[in-house]
């Protein structure tokens, strides 16, 4: 394994930056893969048959502070990577470990929201709108869960193995990933809470 | 649930199958044990992450997909080669059309590709392995898993019967309420994972694995084509995957997608399936290209007419194939506007596709053609290849097509297209590649003989077809009166279909044949060959190159041998290598169980094998395993051996 020494942590073998490589190209899948959910939610938006539409359920409250929980996540994550760059493995574990407990209070309320929904009779089932709507938040909120656990994964082995080439290299790519789940979220907030409260 | 409802009952010919199934599996259980072979089983092939033994499984694979694929297209030419035939029922007809369709698009020729792009993109490109080695054993397993689940259904619960395109409603929960297309949205959903694993895969290989001096315009043609494949993959899986997402939510969860009430819409479905399912055609369709090239210039020994057309005319064959979807269905009421555009920019796919035929046509121009079995596969292809071609023009004229749209005239013109255009190259790569990987040629005489077989037979299956295609004989129809007069072309497509299937016995025959008689290979270059895979010994060494060579311009190797230059003149040092797995080959068992258990959802089952999934994933992600280290003096030796005494 040649590290090269000029490089950052986590792409200091080739195995590490071909991996960073190819999470960006997985990441453009899932742009592809969002980009279809949109399609598909943009094409039954007006499709409430004799459901509610999207003006008579969504509520403004619960969704920014959704919106500002996940972005400040996204924030710490950065944190946590540039402490990783210093070589703190101490911070950069706080860093995760409150990017993490953002990320949870976030699918709180997203859960809390869905059973508003629903309790406001606004099921999966209901209308076109309606499946459209879970299924792209559900989509994004599936995301965010399989992110917590990805997340524990990898502070399990930072306490384990501590700061290496292999742990920098997964912590990194890890905050890819959050990064891009807050920017699918930003789509969310703009085009199906603002434009639907419009 | 009672057994009769989980397995399928009355059929003869399925409890046939049911027998055979058992018969077989326990022919391969006695057998592996009386010959003591299960450890070998496993460390050379269920744990393996070398891509040479990925890309034999996947072979391997897609040879029985498509003998399955075949029984099925011989049961229904044989359905309807009389008129009034009562071989098969309505029903059972509807699922065998449907399961042909997904087996060999899905479950043949994407594996038979994948197989040769991981025999053979490392060696071309002088790498020593895939970038993610482990990651290339998950795709391998997920497709297997997925391939097992598809072909299960007809023996439990009932194959999928809407046909392979799905259509909604007929695919929804009140027309197709059994599980057949339950085991569609989810087989497919677990093998389009994989696929998605191995297009980030081999983007990474070519993009950053190439040996020192490789430009992007120095590759081989078959690279160049795997690249492009796997960017068109990146982009259209994942509209399938959504696609399937929402099927299963539709049929299993009640959701309003594609239904046709509370604001569903059908003709969501038609749009998605053929954004992913008009690119899935060049997705097989431009290895097969790459293919081809390469084999024409060998064995007409010269270099490829137009490499840089030929590169551009695959990325702009690439861009057009995401913008021609709804030619699909010209005839589903969408306007005369969207109709004219899909028409003209599916007609511009002609023009790039042109361009290659021309290339070829001129790489074979004034060269010394060499008549093997691999170059009479692409000799013949460029005919009927064109046949394919214009008759797809003549479908792509929306106007027109309200004629011959749904006839069997479309099930001929895509035989003509992907046949030629992927089971030939397929098929030809098989024969050309095949020393490299087993360091034998298959027989010449008797792959001439499977080639005659196939090539005329293929003719008469399915020439016939475009002419009852447009006498009116719309495709999926199962049986027919006598007055209509389809009976007499029918029965000469039958005859076809019973030559196609000797073929490919036969060609099943030389591999048997030439394993046992065939001699064996030294040079490692039994056809002169021109790229690098050709300079290293056959079979090729688990560690690829020992030295990694460096590289000056296109076909460097074929240069070196004329200039009687060695590539290898550096010293041997150790050379590191990924460690075997078993865990891609567990998440397979665990991804087939979760697909099963969803199909009938059992969820009591499915939560377990789900988190099975992610347990196996995890463990995964905790392996410290960073491979192992091959001294160069067993580098040397191995080299030595298998160079024999000819270097």
């Amino acid at each position: 394994m040649k590290i090269d020494a000029t490089q950052p942590l986590e792409y200091g073998t080739e195995e590490n930056r071909n991996k960073i490589f190819g999470f960006w190209l997985f990441l453009g899948a899932e742009i592809a893969l969002f980009a279809t959910l949109f399609t598909v939610y943009f094409v039954l938006v007006d499709r409430y048959a004799s459901g509610p539409n999207g003006a008579e359920i969504f509520e403004i409250g619960p969704v920014l502070a959704e919106t500002f929980i996940l972005l400040t996540s996204s924030f710490t994550i950065g944190l946590a990577v540039h402490a990783m760059r210093l070589g703190l493995k101490k911070q950069m574990m706080m860093f995760m470990i409150i990017t993490l407990a953002l990320g949870a209070v976030f699918l709180g309320i997203e859960i809390f929201e869905f059973f508003t929904y629903v309790h406001e009779g606004a099921t999966i089932t209901t209308s076109a709108f309606l499946s459209s709507l879970f299924t792209l938040l559900g989509t994004h909120g599936a995301h965010v869960t399989f992110g917590l656990l990805w997340g524990i994964a990898i502070l399990v082995q930072l306490r384990k193995h501590g700061l290496d080439h292999s742990t920098a290299n997964k912590s990194f790519i890890f905050s890819l990933y959050w990064h891009f789940l807050d920017v699918v979220w930003i789509f969310i907030f703009s085009f199906v809470y603002l434009k639907g409260l419009m | 649930m009672k057994w009769d409802e989980f397995f399928v009952t009355g059929e003869p010919l399925i409890y046939g199958a049911m027998v055979s199934i058992v018969l077989v599996s326990l022919a391969i259980v006695v057998g592996l044990t009386y010959f003591k072979k299960w450890g070998y089983l496993w460390k050379e092939w269920l744990t393996t992450v070398d891509h040479k033994k990925i890309g034999v499984m996947y072979i391997l694979a897609a040879l029985i997909m498509l003998f399955r694929g075949g029984v099925d297209a011989i049961m229904m030419r044989a359905q309807t080669s009389m008129p009034d035939m009562k071989f098969l029922d309505g029903q059972h007809y509807n699922e065998i059309f449907t399961t042909h369709g997904v087996i060999m698009i899905l479950f043949m020729a994407m594996p038979f590709i994948f197989g040769l792009m991981n025999v053979i993109i490392p060696l071309q490109i002088g790498a020593r392995d895939v970038a993610f080695p482990r990651l290339n054993a998950i795709s391998f397993w997920l497709f297997f898993a997925g391939a097992m689940l598809f072909n299960i259904s007809f023996v439990i619960g009932g194959s999928p019967d809407a046909g392979w395109s799905a259509y909604f409603p007929l695919a929804g929960p009140e027309l197709s309420p059994h599980v057949g297309n339950n085991y569609y949205s989810l087989s497919i959903q677990i093998s389009g994972i994989g696929t998605l694993m191995t297009g980030v895969n081999f983007i990474v290989t070519i993009l950053k694995m190439r040996a020192p001096g490789m430009t992007l315009m120095k590759m081989p043609m078959f690279t160049w084509s795997v690249l492009i494949t796997s960017v068109i993959i990146i982009f259209a899986f994942p509209v399938l995957t959504i696609a399937l997402l929402l099927m299963m939510l539709d049929r299993q969860f009640g959701t309003q997608f594609f239904t046709m009430q509370n604001g569903g819409m059908d003709m969501l479905w038609a749009n998605l399936f053929w954004v992913w399912g008009h690119p899935e055609v060049y997705i097989v369709v431009l290895p097969a290209f790459g293919i081809f090239s390469e084999i024409i210039s060998t064995f007409a020994r010269k270099n490829l007419y137009g490499y840089t057309s030929m590169v551009l005319s695959m990325l702009v064959i690439s861009a057009l194939s995401f913008i021609v979807w709804a030619h699909h269905f010209y005839t589903m009421g969408q306007g005369a506007m969207v109709n004219g555009f899909f028409s003209i920019t599916t007609m511009a796919i002609a023009v790039p596709t042109g361009v290659k035929i021309f290339n070829w046509l001129f790489t074979l121009h004034r060269g010394r053609i060499q008549f093997t079995t691999p170059m009479l596969y692409s000799l013949a292809f460029i005919p009927i290849f064109t046949i394919g071609g214009v008759t797809g023009v003549m479908l792509a004229m929306a106007s027109a097509d309200y004629q011959y749209h749904n006839t069997m005239f479309l099930v001929a013109h895509f035989h003509y297209v992907l046949i030629p255009g992927t089971v030939f190259a397929v098929i030809a790569g098989f024969h050309y590649w095949f020393p490299k990987v087993f360091g034998f040629r298959l027989n010449e005489r008797k792959g001439k003989t499977a080639f005659w077989f196939i090539i005329i037979s293929f003719n008469v299956t399915f020439f016939p077809l475009f002419f009852l295609g447009l006498q009116g004989m719309t495709r999926r129809m199962y049986t027919y009166s006598e007055e209509t007069g389809f009976g007499p072309l029918n029965m000469l497509s039958m005859v076809g279909a019973i030559g196609l299937t000797i073929g490919f016995i036969l060609l099943v025959y030389n591999i048997y044949w030439s394993t046992r008689y065939e001699p064996r290979d030294k040079t490692g270059d039994p056809w002169d060959g021109r790229s690098l895979e050709w300079s290293i010994p056959s079979p090729a060494p688990v560690y690829n190159f020992a030295v990694v060579p460096e590289i000056k311009q296109r076909d460097e190797y074929w240069f070196a041998k004329k200039e009687k230059r060695s590539l290898f003149d550096k010293k041997i040092e150790k050379i590191h290598m990924p460690s075997n797995s078993g865990k891609p080959f567990v998440l397979g068992i665990a991804f087939f169980f979760l697909g099963f258990f969803v199909v009938f959802s059992w969820w009591s089952l499915a939560i377990p094998a789900g988190l099975a999934v992610l347990i196996i994933m995890a463990t995964m992600s905790f392996d410290r395993d960073h491979g192992y280290y091959i001294p160069a003096e067993e580098v040397a030796q191995t080299e030595k051996k298998l160079r024999g005494d000819t270097v």
